[in-house]
């Protein structure tokens, strides 16, 4: 696979809502394989920005471009198409409360594959293995813990082997271990199924581990103020602001 | 120690000296008369000292923190004289706020610009409804037919709370009603000496409209409520994010069964709450009335008319329709923290009220102009 190929492309993307403009005029490509970080200060709009690239929120103006395909202007059915190609991990989780684990994964696999029952509990079981769960197919989202939850809605977001798989916030909420075991796990689909992953986080120790590739969105200027590779932005910051924000607000001294 | 605070002036300085235990410091007049000395405009300078203070408390921090915002608002100086490192420190901290998160431009316009605004949201809000039924009637159809996101297992769980979950609560309220009507008509009726005619009141009223009225209320305060509760909770935990992602339509998945169950069971939970407004009734018929129970049942059997019966089924089909779209329609536009779901609770019940009268007035004038 090569790793030059443009899976998602924002041009000259505008969002915010109504008449609030959030970011400006955002262009920035992210490649097949990359595991691409969306960073920046609380509140900048990182988040309003996914929910435009995964399609749940139309940009004020641009378009987003998925596999080459307009995915901003597309028809419901394209749109639909182009969804399913795409695993999101939401920040709670977002587990469907009233369903089991299993029922949860099974979800997507009833919705848009012929498989049968027991081909389905397979594969239930397996992507649930996957996440470190196995075995957890009964228990509902109420039983089990925060990290829990994140890892079993990244075995559903990864239910029918997305070529994307989006993350917000991975690492919100979670202890310094169980955010290291969901980096791993990043790491560890990215290089075995090669799927592009796109992460929101202002998670500095999960932006250097995971990341090689990231654009920082200023709030004050509402445009990109940097992109790269992270580690590469905090050796050569290309301003200030990066460098603050790359060490924790210590400069030089860090 | 006693806690002090003493200032004077000299020439364009304000001099500031505290001393003693600062804590619990209550003495606004001072505080008053200190900030206006340093709003003076012949004071160019602040200064504070803590040389002899002892302990100290938040009290003393405000103090020092809105002399140093009048400083600054003023942009004079501010010198602070043998402070402790940790007062120093907290009053760093005080001062070192992030700039504001980005957030709309929400400032109040003129008179004419607000009404034009809320006239605004309210076409908005109109067209958002009617785009809500019209998906909804839609995805209604669709799940009737078959083709839709809908789970039969949401269907049944939706039936299941509709029907016998609600039954005891419908029963106890119809029966009072039944009663009330009895006992209120009762009154009236015996100073003509026509209480026989007590029967029929109770079941021409349950049948033709209090019984769809009021299993409507309970059902609005009920179900419409847990409806708007529960999808408005699934909106803050991105649950509906998640499902739109997935391709799925939150409509045909949350909606359909929802509308499917209360269209199904409010008629029949109607019925029942008729026949038991009219056991209200043969209550008060037995025991204040003195009338049989047998001869009571027939008088009230005899009172039943099919274009009454029909027109109170007809209601409840209209309530339950309005029902689950009002409890729907506040979910799914649910803002994204606990206090909207709190807030859509409440907006689905009062407009399922609301709605559930207009529609009554609607039908009647209806049936007026049908001779129904």
């Amino acid at each position: 696979m090569s790793n030059t190929q443009i899976q998602i492309e924002a041009k000259n993307l505008t969002i915010g809502y109504g008449d609030y403009v959030l970011m400006k005029d955002l262009n920035f490509s992210i490649n097949k394989g990359d595991i691409f970080i969306i960073m920046g200060g609380s509140g900048c709009g990182k988040s309003s920005l996914l929910r435009v690239l995964t399609g749940l929120v139309q940009p004020l103006k641009g378009s987003v471009f998925v596999d080459g395909a307009n995915f901003t202007s597309a028809s419901p059915a394209t749109k639909d198409k182009i969804m399913q190609k795409n695993g999101i991990l939401y920040q709670s989780g977002a587990l469907f409360s009233s369903m089991t684990l299993g029922e949860n994964i099974a979800m997507p696999l009833q919705l848009y594959t012929k498989y049968s029952a027991p081909q389905i509990k397979e594969l239930v079981s397996l992507k649930l293995a996957l996440v470190g769960l196995a075995g957890f197919e009964d228990y509902y989202p109420s039983e089990i813990s925060g990290g829990m939850k994140k890892r079993a809605g990244l075995a559903r977001a990864l239910a029918l082997d997305p070529e994307i798989v989006y993350f917000d916030e991975p690492s919100a909420g979670l202890d310094p271990v169980s955010s290291k075991l969901l980096d791993d796990l990043i790491l560890d689909i990215n290089h075995s199924l090669g799927t592009t992953i796109v992460i929101v986080t202002h998670e500095l120790s999960s932006i250097f581990a995971v990341g090689n590739n990231s654009i920082f969105l200023d709030g004050a200027s509402k445009s990109i103020l940097a992109r790269g590779n992270p580690n590469d932005l905090l050796r050569n910051p290309p301003n200030n602001t990066i460098l603050e924000f790359l060490t924790r607000g210590e400069g030089k001294n860090a | 120690m006693k806690q002090n605070l003493n200032f004077n002036t000299s020439g364009e300085t304000l001099a500031v000296s505290i001393s003693g235990d600062f804590i619990s410091y209550d003495n606004e007049e001072t505080k008053i008369r200190l900030y206006s000395l340093a709003r003076d405009n012949n004071i160019k300078r602040v200064r504070v000292d803590a040389s002899a203070l002892g302990q100290w408390d938040s009290t003393l921090v405000i103090i020092i923190f809105e002399l140093k915002k009048i400083a600054l608002q003023r942009q004079i100086d501010f010198e602070q004289q043998n402070f402790s490192e940790n007062l120093s420190r907290l009053i760093k901290l005080a001062f070192s706020v992030d700039r504001k998160p980005a957030q709309p431009d929400t400032g109040s316009g003129s008179f004419l610009e607000n009404v034009g605004m809320f006239g605004i949201d309210i076409y908005n809000s109109v067209i958002k409804g009617i785009d809500f039924i019209k998906k909804t009637w839609g995805s209604f159809v669709r799940s009737l037919a078959g083709h839709s996101f809908m789970r039969g297992v949401d269907l049944s769980f939706a039936l299941e709370d509709c029907t016998y979950k609600a039954l005891p609560i419908v029963s106890l309220i119809s029966f009072m009603v039944g009663l009330i009507l009895a006992f209120v008509g009762a009154v009236q009726l015996k100073t003509f000496g026509a209480q026989i005619y007590v029967a029929s009141l109770v079941t021409i009223g349950m049948t033709r409209i209090m019984g769809a009225i009021m299993t409507g209320i309970i059902m609005a305060g009920r179900t419409g409520a847990s409806y708007a509760a529960t999808i408005g909770t699934m909106q803050v935990n991105e649950e509906i994010d998640a499902l739109k992602t997935m391709g799925v339509n939150p409509i045909e998945f949350l909606v359909s069964p929802r509308m499917i169950a209360l269209v199904i069971t409010m008629p029949l939970l109607t019925m029942w709450s008729d026949f038991m407004g009219m056991l209200g009734g043969g209550f008060v018929g037995v025991t204040m009335l003195g009338i049989p129970f047998q001869k009571y049942w027939e008088l009230s059997i005899d009172a039943i008319s099919l274009d009454n019966f029909l027109v109170g089924i007809f209601h409840g089909l209209v309530f339950g329709a309005v029902i689950a779209v009002c409890g729907c329609y506040y979910g799914i536009y649910c803002g994204r923290n606990a206090d909207s779901v709190g807030s859509a609770t409440t907006k689905a019940v009062v407009s399922s009220i609301v709605w559930m009268i207009v529609m009554t007035g609607l039908i009647t004038v209806s049936c007026e102009v049908l001779g129904i």
